[in-house]
């Protein structure tokens, strides 16, 4: 068995190994340490700004019928979930006596957290990031370089996340004795979908009090957009032994794993991936650069089998009006990834009633998005 | 079974090509003049859209094949034409996707039957093997993992048991690709592999120039696999005899 019964598992080639052990091995040693819980609490706390508010949003509940929350991860420093893991990967790596990081990017926006956490943390940091997603996301990859970071371009392949990844693991093999390799979602062999959710998981753990405060008791519902799905793992383990409470994953429409995919093995995985008949892996196309992934975190692919997590879609049209809602009737724009977890409010606006409580997770913030969104009007 | 150990009693040259690189009919062509070269085996790469053990050269490769139309149902129609033309052994190499989407079974079913003698799936370390060697228990095909420079000796001995065939080394750490020298800490993998198997011992990953067959097979290599160089004379184009001559060359020092 795997990790996660059947989905999981370490499918690298064989030079790899030894690194994924030894990283399995490092992490379980160090993250129950007093030193290492206390200098990532103060991190997240000083540096990072959690605990992030839960804002009651007034306008969103009147319109959908429901008592709204939104959980703002757009408010953490970075302005996305993505610092949550890359603080503690960095940590985790500082306390392995790796000199260096290395990690994938989409959106940009993990490649800005992985070199904030290298600059705060002193550690030397390579990005790798798909043409296609430099050419749509050039404040990010700005940004990176501000911050210390190397930004390598990445053309093989569909020269998007995918293809980060696979340099990022290319690279990883020529330099494991110096090196970590700062995975920045749920995906790749093990241990890195646990550890990355074990991060993450601040969100719900933080969530659940909060509301808890607010209520004085739990929410019905909880909706999270998931590409490769870490914001969404990040909020909703807390409550997954809350069995009465409703989880729904949101994908979006042009690369959605669960909902369209076949298991199989990517980048390390037995997941849901989105393939052709043949085994080779599908071109995706999703607005949310975030979202543009053919595969999604074992734990997801589990979930879904045990339909613990329901996981539907949201395509660009219903992301883009979402985006737009929540900018003129809230104060805040979303990233279009987190849109897509609110274009299901319209959705579920027939089941929910009054005193149900709806959170969204609000993954992060969209003025990376501005010009892509100006592009549809 | 046994085809494929006796190729390494003098030495094997194995040369790697991808299938339908550039194109299906010319592959077969090159695969034909390879096996005329004299090469003691045959490794053949079945396309993947995500190589990550790759690198750049036999990236571009996969992505000419299948860019051709390249369909991973016509290896089998493409071996079976090889060996039409000859008995060489013949080992297949991709990663799982390929393998699991075709259905584990029904691929070393088809894969047997059509006489290829070993598998090699890049990203499936015997930890993920149990599915893939369940099903070839009673079959004739060998499958082959890969040892690297950070595989513990303990690992190479797990390897070594549930692998057969002969045991891949990988002579550095990173993905395939040319490279110029033959490193010390290289001789001293193939002996340390050597002392823990029974297994023939194949030195892949660089191996560019005669001198690096030479001093693998003196540093006690039963064969070598050269990959990115043929490769990448197949992206420029070169005529098929130089191909040819190439593989006279590196053989002669096995």
């Amino acid at each position: 068995m795997r990790e996660f019964s059947k989905y999981g598992g370490k499918f690298v080639p064989e030079p790899i190994i030894s690194a994924l052990d030894e990283l399995e091995e490092e992490y379980e040693n160090i993250k129950n340490t007093k030193d290492f819980k206390k200098e990532l609490d103060q991190l997240l706390k000083e540096y990072a700004g959690r605990p992030t508010p839960l804002t009651y949003s007034k306008k969103l509940s009147d319109k959908f019928g429901c008592k709204i929350y939104l959980k703002r991860e757009d408010l953490l420093h970075g302005g996305a979930h993505k610092l949550n893991n890359t603080i503690g990967q960095a940590l985790l790596a500082k306390h392995m006596d790796k000199d260096k990081i290395i990690a994938e990017t989409g959106a940009g926006q993990h490649g800005v957290a992985t070199s904030m956490a290298g600059a705060k943390l002193g550690l030397e940091t390579e990005i790798y990031m798909g043409h296609e997603d430099v050419q749509r996301q050039k404040m990010n990859v700005r940004r990176m370089e501000l911050l210390g970071a190397k930004v390598n371009e990445v053309t093989s392949g569909e020269a998007k996340l995918k293809d980060a990844v696979n340099e990022s693991l290319r690279t990883w093999v020529k330099q494991l004795e110096d090196t970590h390799y700062l995975i920045g979602s749920v995906v790749g062999p093990s241990p890195f979908p646990k550890i990355v959710r074990d991060f993450q998981s601040v969100i719900g753990k933080e969530t659940k009090k909060q509301i808890q405060e607010k209520e004085g008791k739990l929410p019905d519902r909880i909706i999270a957009c998931v590409g490769g799905g870490s914001n969404a793992i990040g909020i909703f383990k807390e409550f997954i032994e809350e069995k009465n409470i409703k989880l729904t994953g949101v994908e979006a429409a042009g690369s959605a794993s669960i909902s369209k995919g076949l298991e199989g093995v990517l980048h390390g995985s037995f997941s849901k991936i989105l393939q052709t008949d043949e085994g080779q892996i599908k071109e995706t196309e999703s607005i949310a650069a975030g979202l543009d992934y053919p595969g999604v975190g074992p734990e997801h692919s589990l979930y879904d089998e045990l339909n613990r997590i329901n996981y539907t879609t949201a395509n660009d049209k219903e992301a883009l009006q979402a985006h737009k809602l929540l900018s003129k009737k809230e104060g805040i724009i979303p990233a279009l990834e987190s849109s897509h977890a609110l274009a299901q409010l319209p959705k579920i606006q027939k089941e929910v009633t009054r005193d149900d409580i709806v959170i969204i997770n609000l993954s992060g913030r969209g003025d990376k998005d501005v010009e892509e969104v100006q592009k549809h009007e | 079974m046994n085809e494929l150990k006796k190729s390494f009693q003098d030495g094997a040259f194995i040369p790697y090509i991808v299938a339908g690189d550039p194109d299906y009919k010319k592959s077969l062509e090159i695969a034909k003049k390879i096996i005329d070269a004299g090469a003691d085996a045959l490794e053949i790469g079945i396309p993947f859209t995500d190589p990550a053990a790759d690198g750049p050269t036999i990236q571009k490769a996969y992505a000419r094949s299948l860019n051709n139309g390249f369909k991973v149902k016509q290896i089998y129609q493409y071996i079976k034409e090889i060996r039409k033309y000859s008995d060489i052994p013949i080992i297949l190499l991709t990663y799982y996707n390929i393998v699991y989407n075709q259905g584990i079974e029904n691929f070393y079913q088809k894969t047997e039957k059509i006489g290829v003698n070993g598998v090699i799936i890049a990203d499936m370390p015997p930890e993920e093997s149990k599915q893939v060697t369940k099903k070839i228990k009673d079959k004739k095909i060998n499958q082959i993992f890969l040892v690297a420079p950070t595989t513990t000796e303990k690992r190479i001995k797990t390897i070594s048991e549930k692998g057969s065939g002969f045991i891949y080394v990988v002579s550095r750490l990173g993905v395939t690709g040319k490279r110029k020298n033959f490193q010390e800490t290289t001789k001293k993998l193939i002996k340390k592999v050597k002392s823990n198997t029974d297994l023939p011992v194949a030195v892949g990953f660089g191996i560019t120039k005669p001198s690096h067959v030479k001093k693998a097979r003196k540093a006690g290599a039963d064969g070598v696999i050269v990959g990115s160089a043929i490769v990448d004379k197949i992206e420029k184009n070169k005529k098929n005899q130089q191909i040819t001559q190439y593989i006279k060359k590196m053989k002669q020092k096995i």
